[in-house]
């Protein structure tokens, strides 16, 4: 009887499992945006990734439309974002970045080699900011409006045509 | 004309497919219950027609893609007009509709296939094993045709022409990668099926094994290619030169690969030993399970959802509940069925048999840390723990020193007896090797990096001590009245394919060791005329243009590269192209490729002024990584081959100490 109950372990381990995959399902991305947005950018207080004597916190986020972009040197997908990033910063957008669970000298080496189009880069190394924002990996940005609220929420890659399509669209919209 | 109902005429195979897929899974399993013989006889003939009919499905499919039918959505949605013939035939399943369906077109084919060479088989089996499929099948059709609907048109008002294929995708790698992934997940079925028809059968003896051990065998050499693939193709067309970036849709690809791997070895312990029975059909569950959670993961978007495509989410919960009752029935089944006793099979903790034990219990370990390590962010979000992201480091930190782990006693395993080993032979046997592979180890980083260096000693005494064993034990085997040739060649087919599989894996680390500690990267600022050196090689950039391609514009260097000194030098060409139809940027780097080293050129931005930036990269031993995995793919042939060849010749087997009176 026993050994009958060891067998059914892998059931149990199964039934277990599936269960977190079917909450899995039913979280809705666009549902967990619409929790961050029209709330204000969380408070932090990090360190920037050019200085590690120099601490910043949210008022950063205070007087000028502001898209956060959350990257770091181990994600792929945020080496393809970067050519985008780096036309919205021509464009006139104001970019801060945020390196997300990174070191110092990846961080840096990949603006070295990308380019930077950032204003300042915060280092997040621990992910505390990151948490806050709700990041599940990266790249994701975020757009906060003047008075420091998130109005917009982009989740992965931005594309060349979400540049045009949707990016500069709610900056502008948000400018005024 | 029948030009325009091509896509109608699919759509209706498909429907037909479907139908005998549930006779073909009712039938013959109601027949094998009750005993009647014209119920079970029903299995050969539906999976040939099912299989006919997921042909002609099929190959609608890929004539609306070729004739650019862009009313139908999925050619709306992944081909252009523009798009080259065999890209048009390719970006087929280079969606979700279609690599769904070619899914249930190759468990189609697997179905055939064992319906034809599977004749000896008893009735039962046959029906049981065949109706299994027909279930899984089943399953599969309905999923695709109610959620996935390859043929669903875009009517009255089709698009003039297609968004184009994802440029990513266009590429030789991707054409053949998805039909060798696909061959390996759905090939697992096969044994899958075997082992649950064994337990309904209640014939839970050595029997299946071996008739599910070739088929296993087969499946597990697709698997390896198909992620050999991924990775090369990973590593050229991404531009980063990374090879293996441990992400959800890669280690979906590995899961079943690591179980499958465990399961052809307990395969061969229960059918030479009649050990490990339980566990046996437990490992051949699990592996066709996780290659069904990888087509979940993949397909339902949970993982992938945020960042890659939106998908429709009742597809998710369609294959969940797929999977649900696939695995959660076949599991129930095991419980309820799997030997009662557990029986002594009689091996002393040094033998064959331990170490394959442990092997197979370190296999599972891995298994189960890259499992929880693809779905942990999923399972901390469900708790509403936060969110977070694992990234390779962890995968690094357990998952090296467990491949370590694995090759001390792969060294150990094939050197060993079957029942009993005695500690003393054993050592003579292999102190020698032993010795060799630490020396090598510890000297090699000194010659070929100047200096000392822990983890390539690590990696490459691994390697070795898997090898060298092995050397010394053929050379222990060739011992020939007529000489060493006809000793090696009095060796079985089956014997070079384990040691093929096992060179193969140690050729995959030695790679693995030596560009993970050895590679160049040198970012750099070119115009014509500029040259830089790159770990003793010189690149020259002598010109720089625009280029046009079928469907994208692109700026195209061109750099000479020669070697120290030398006279003779050669051309990379790398270009950064723009495709026309969806605006996407992409990198099309430059390779030389070569077994000792890889010169590898990626443009990265236009810097203006005429110059741009480039990085240069030279990657020593990266082509054996996947040498390694095609050397233990071939090997998972050769035991094939051997047991075939074997079963004409019904000559009985020396090398078999326990032989199952049964059939």
């Amino acid at each position: 009887m026993k050994r009958r109950l060891l067998l059914l372990l892998p059931l149990a381990g199964f039934l277990v499992l599936t269960v977190f995959l079917y909450r899995g399902l039913s979280i809705n991305p666009a549902e967990r945006d619409s929790a961050l947005v029209e709330r204000p950018f969380p408070a932090f207080s990090l360190t920037t990734l050019g200085d590690p004597g120099r601490t910043l916190d949210d008022s950063l986020m205070q007087g000028q439309v502001t898209l956060v972009n959350v990257w770091g040197e181990w994600c792929p997908t945020c080496k393809q974002e970067m050519p985008q990033l780096l036309e919205l910063a021509d464009r006139g957008v104001r970019l801060v970045g945020v390196d997300y669970k990174d070191t110092r000298e990846k961080g840096r080496e990949f603006l070295a080699e990308f380019g930077n189009p950032f204003e300042v880069s915060l280092f997040d190394p621990e992910g505390s900011l990151g948490f806050d924002l709700g990041v599940y990996g990266a790249p994701e940005s975020f757009l906060v409006d003047a008075e420091g609220v998130i109005r917009y929420h982009h989740t992965g890659y931005i594309s060349p045509r979400d540049v045009e399509q949707v990016i500069l669209p709610e900056v502008t919209k948000w400018q005024d | 004309m029948l030009t325009p109902m091509i896509p109608e005429i699919g759509h209706f195979a498909l429907i037909i497919a479907l139908l005998m897929a549930a006779l073909q899974a009712t039938v013959p399993l109601a027949g094998a219950a009750t005993r009647r013989p014209l119920w079970m006889a029903y299995a050969r003939p539906m999976a040939a027609g099912q299989f006919l009919f997921l042909i002609v499905a099929y190959a609608c499919l890929t004539a609306s893609f070729l004739l650019d039918d862009f009313s139908v959505a999925t050619v709306a949605e992944n081909s252009n007009s523009l798009l080259p013939w065999y890209y048009k035939a390719s970006a087929v399943w280079g969606n979700h509709e279609g690599s769904v369906l070619l899914w249930s077109l190759i468990l189609g084919a697997w179905t055939f296939a064992v319906s034809r060479f599977s004749r000896e088989l008893p009735r039962d089996m046959l029906a049981r094993v065949l109706g299994v499929m027909g279930l899984v099948s089943t399953g599969f059709l309905t999923f695709v045709l109610i959620t996935s609907n390859p043929f669903a048109r875009l009517l009255p008002n089709p698009p003039a022409d297609g968004v184009d294929l994802n440029p990513l995708l266009q590429d030789v790698g991707l054409i053949i990668h998805p039909p060798m992934l696909y061959m390996g997940y759905v090939g697992f079925s096969v044994v899958f099926a075997f082992a649950i028809a064994a337990l309904l059968g209640g014939r839970l003896d050595a029997a299946w094994t071996r008739w599910a051990r070739s088929w296993t065998n087969v499946a597990w050499a697709f698997l390896s290619v198909g992620i050999a693939l991924g990775s090369w193709w990973a590593y050229y067309e991404l531009g980063w030169g990374g090879w293996w970036f441990w992400d959800p849709v890669e280690n979906a690809s590995l899961l079943p690969w690591l179980a499958g791997t465990a399961l052809i070895h307990s395969l061969a312990v229960t059918e030479k030993r009649g050990a490990f029975k339980s566990w046996t059909v437990l490992l051949a569950i699990s592996t066709f399970s996780l290659s069904l959670m990888g087509t979940f993961l993949v397909r339902s978007g949970v993982l992938t959802s945020v960042h890659a495509f939106a998908n429709d989410p009742s597809r998710g919960l369609f294959i969940l509940v797929l999977l649900g009752i696939t695995v959660g029935a076949s599991l129930l089944l095991f419980a309820l069925r799997a030997p009662r006793v557990s029986q002594r099979a009689g091996f002393t903790w040094l033998s064959r048999d331990a170490l394959l034990l442990v092997n197979n219990i370190l296999l599972v370990i891995m298994t189960v840390t890259v499992l929880l390590g693809t779905v942990y962010p999923l399972l901390l979000d469900a708790l509403n723990l936060g969110k977070i992201s694992v990234g390779p480091p962890y995968f690094n930190t357990l998952f090296v020193p467990l491949t370590v782990i694995l090759c001390l006693f792969m060294g150990l395993g094939p050197l060993s007896n079957w029942k009993r080993t005695r500690a003393r032979e054993l050592a003579r046997r292999v102190w020698l090797a032993g010795a060799a592979a630490l020396v090598i180890g510890l000297l090699a980083p000194l010659v070929y990096g100047g200096e000392w260096n822990l983890k390539v000693t690590l990696g490459l005494v691994a390697a070795l001590w898997v090898v060298l064993p092995l050397v010394r034990d053929l050379w222990d085997k060739s011992r020939h009245s007529e000489g060493r040739l006809a000793g090696l060649r009095r060796l079985s087919l089956a014997h070079w394919g384990m040691v093929l599989g096992h060179l193969g894996l140690a050729v995959t680390i030695v790679g693995v060791t030596v560009v993970s500690n050895y590679a160049v990267e040198r970012n750099v600022r070119m115009a014509v005329g500029d040259s830089v050196e790159v770990a003793g090689y010189t690149f020259a950039m002598t010109d720089l243009g625009h280029r046009r391609g079928p469907n994208y514009v692109a700026d195209a260097a061109r750099l000479e590269v020669r070697r120290g000194d030398s006279e003779r030098s050669f051309a990379m060409t790398p270009e950064k192209r723009v495709y026309l139809a969806r605006g996407m940027p992409m990198t099309d780097v430059a390779l030389r490729p070569g077994l000792f080293r890889d010169l590898y050129v990626a443009m990265g931005e236009d810097l203006g002024d005429g110059s741009w930036a480039l990085r240069i990269q030279v990657k020593p031993f990266v082509r054996w990584l996947w040498l390694g995995a095609l050397l233990m793919a071939l090997g998972g042939v050769l035991a094939v081959i051997d047991r075939r060849y074997r079963r004409a010749a019904t000559a009985p087997d020396p090398e078999r100490h326990v032989r199952e009176v049964n059939a």
